[in-house]
């Protein structure tokens, strides 16, 4: 209301009713168009592939490593584990890997901040844009690694890369490795302490310095 | 035919229409102003686009506690929706549907009666106010009775126009003396009873008697189940019968294109709900008029337009 241009066309106002007038035509043009409502239990929403809907675990990925359980602002990751011996035949003596006993995530504390999507370094978490999975006791809002696993169904591929971002960091890594032997000016100022890298001293430090000046 | 069955098939044709046109105004007005709110309305009722929704409103109704506020006037109280809703039925019992016999009860001072039993409707407001022994029914019901009294004036000159104009107060005398060209000649008039009519039904914009921002309910605040749907069903009995009156006396009631002898319930039918949709329209597009504003629309705009319009139409008429 305070809008200056709104006020200015007070001032100016034309032929008297012409308000009212326009008030009519507003809601008629309304009328005439196709609402936007989705009818939601029978017609799903369409939610954007990073809709934070649900965490789903994929448990082959998990190493339980706890970082997830760490991260996690209001705790509400619990994880159990224990090791198992893995003999393997020709082998000096047995291996040990850890095998996930119990991962709960308690969806009453959870505040779908991601942290454990995010800091998970074997991407067994991800989002999922499940969202019906409402209880009538909050207790039951604590779902076990099943639950967790069966909602990886629902977890929609990732979206393809926007063609005007960065290129993605496992992308320019690799051509920045594939360039290095071909011209090393092309290479942006790395740093020049780590001699090995590229064959035959390419990579020395004369070059590195020749290459960013 | 017997004068019995005659009888019968008039008032079972009032009644029905008195049943099923409100509910028709009703599920147009869910539907038109959902859809010119962006929304969808009602969809679940009936399976088909929530046609059934009246209906289930009036089931939900019927099952509603009827309570009776311990202070209330009980006889006045319970009495009121009545009063609000028989006046209705009495005046679509007058309203020429057709040419001819097509009319529940032909009077020749039908625009006589349709005023005066419009104008009982005031009682019903004043009664549920008063006898609701609530404060804001009270100042609603008083707000409701200025008004109604106010508007009342300018929907008497206004109609009294047309009875000039046609030189008789029969409603179907009026449909028959209509010519096009009194839609210019009696335009004023037309607009000043259609918004007096608007007032007397007490629809938004003119809805300062329910007020519900700051009045609650106003004089229906204290109204329950059956009772409160009786209200509402006056309210669009009252749409129709506004409809129907600006449709008789201003639009040409039956008289359509062609075949006015044969189709004339249906140009009648079809300009009562075009005239109920723009009152539906109104509703949507305006916010409510404060109390001194529609106070002065009443006194400052439409009493001396339809005073004009009076003189207008006695100059017409003494020049033709």
């Amino acid at each position: 209301m305070s809008d200056p241009s709104e006020r200015s066309g007070v001032g100016e106002r034309g032929l008297p009713g012409a308000g009212l007038v326009k008030g009519l035509a507003v809601t008629l043009k309304t009328m005439t168009r196709r609402s936007t409502t989705q009818q939601y239990p029978d017609v799903a929403p369409e939610l954007p592939p990073r809709s934070r809907g649900v965490i789903a675990l994929l448990e082959e990925n998990c190493t339980v490593c706890m970082l997830c359980a760490r991260e996690c602002p209001d705790w509400c990751i619990y994880i159990d584990s224990h090791k198992e011996e893995v003999a393997v035949p020709g082998a000096a003596r047995p291996r040990q890997r850890n095998v996930l006993d119990r991962f709960d995530i308690d969806f009453s504390l959870c505040m779908y901040c991601g942290i454990c999507v995010e800091v998970c370094p074997f991407d067994a978490l991800y989002w999922s844009p499940e969202f019906e999975y409402a209880e009538y006791d909050i207790k039951d809002l604590l779902h076990d690694k099943d639950h967790l696993g069966q909602w990886m169904g629902t977890v929609p591929p990732p979206p393809a890369h926007d063609p005007n971002g960065e290129p993605a960091k496992e992308e320019s890594a690799a051509a920045r490795k594939a360039a290095v032997p071909a011209s090393p000016a092309a290479r942006p100022a790395a740093p020049a302490v780590r001699p090995e890298r590229g064959p035959a001293g390419e990579a020395t430090t004369g070059d590195g310095e020749g290459g960013a000046s | 035919m017997p004068l019995w069955v005659e009888l019968l098939l008039r008032v079972g044709g009032v009644v029905v229409a008195f049943l099923t046109l409100p509910l028709l105004v009703g599920q147009a007005e869910h539907k038109v102003m959902a859809h010119m709110q962006g929304r969808l309305g009602p969809m679940y009722a009936g399976a088909f686009h929530g046609w059934a929704q009246l209906v289930a409103d009036g089931v939900k109704f019927v099952q509603k506690e009827d309570v009776t506020p311990r202070e209330a006037d009980r006889p006045v109280f319970r009495l009121a929706p009545v009063v609000a809703l028989v006046p209705y039925l009495l005046v679509l019992l007058v309203i020429p549907l057709g040419p001819g016999d097509l009319v529940g009860q032909p009077l020749d001072i039908g625009l006589f009666f349709v005023l005066a039993v419009v104008g009982v409707g005031v009682v019903a407001v004043l009664m549920s106010a008063w006898a609701s022994a609530n404060k804001y029914s009270l100042l609603g019901g008083l707000r409701g009775a200025a008004q109604l009294l106010g508007y009342e004036l300018p929907l008497v000159l206004a109609a009294a126009s047309v009875a000039m104009a046609a030189g008789t107060l029969s409603l179907s005398g009026i449909v028959e003396a209509w010519e096009p060209w009194w839609l210019l000649w009696q335009a004023p008039a037309m607009i000043v009873f259609f918004v007096a009519g608007l007032a007397e039904i007490r629809r938004p914009p003119f809805d300062m008697p329910i007020a519900d921002s700051e009045l609650v309910f106003g004089y229906l605040t204290e109204y329950t189940g059956l009772r409160f749907a009786f209200f509402l069903l006056a309210e669009y009995v009252g749409i129709v019968v506004i409809a129907a009156l600006t449709t008789v006396l201003f639009l040409g009631g039956w008289q359509g294109p062609f075949a006015d002898a044969q189709l004339g319930w249906l140009w009648t039918l079809l300009k009562v709900f075009a005239v109920s949709f723009v009152i539906i329209w109104l509703r949507v597009s305006y916010p409510r008029l404060r109390e001194d504003q529609l106070q002065r629309l009443c006194w400052l705009v439409l009493v001396p337009v339809s005073l004009a319009q009076l003189v207008l139409t006695a100059a017409v008429r003494v020049a033709l």
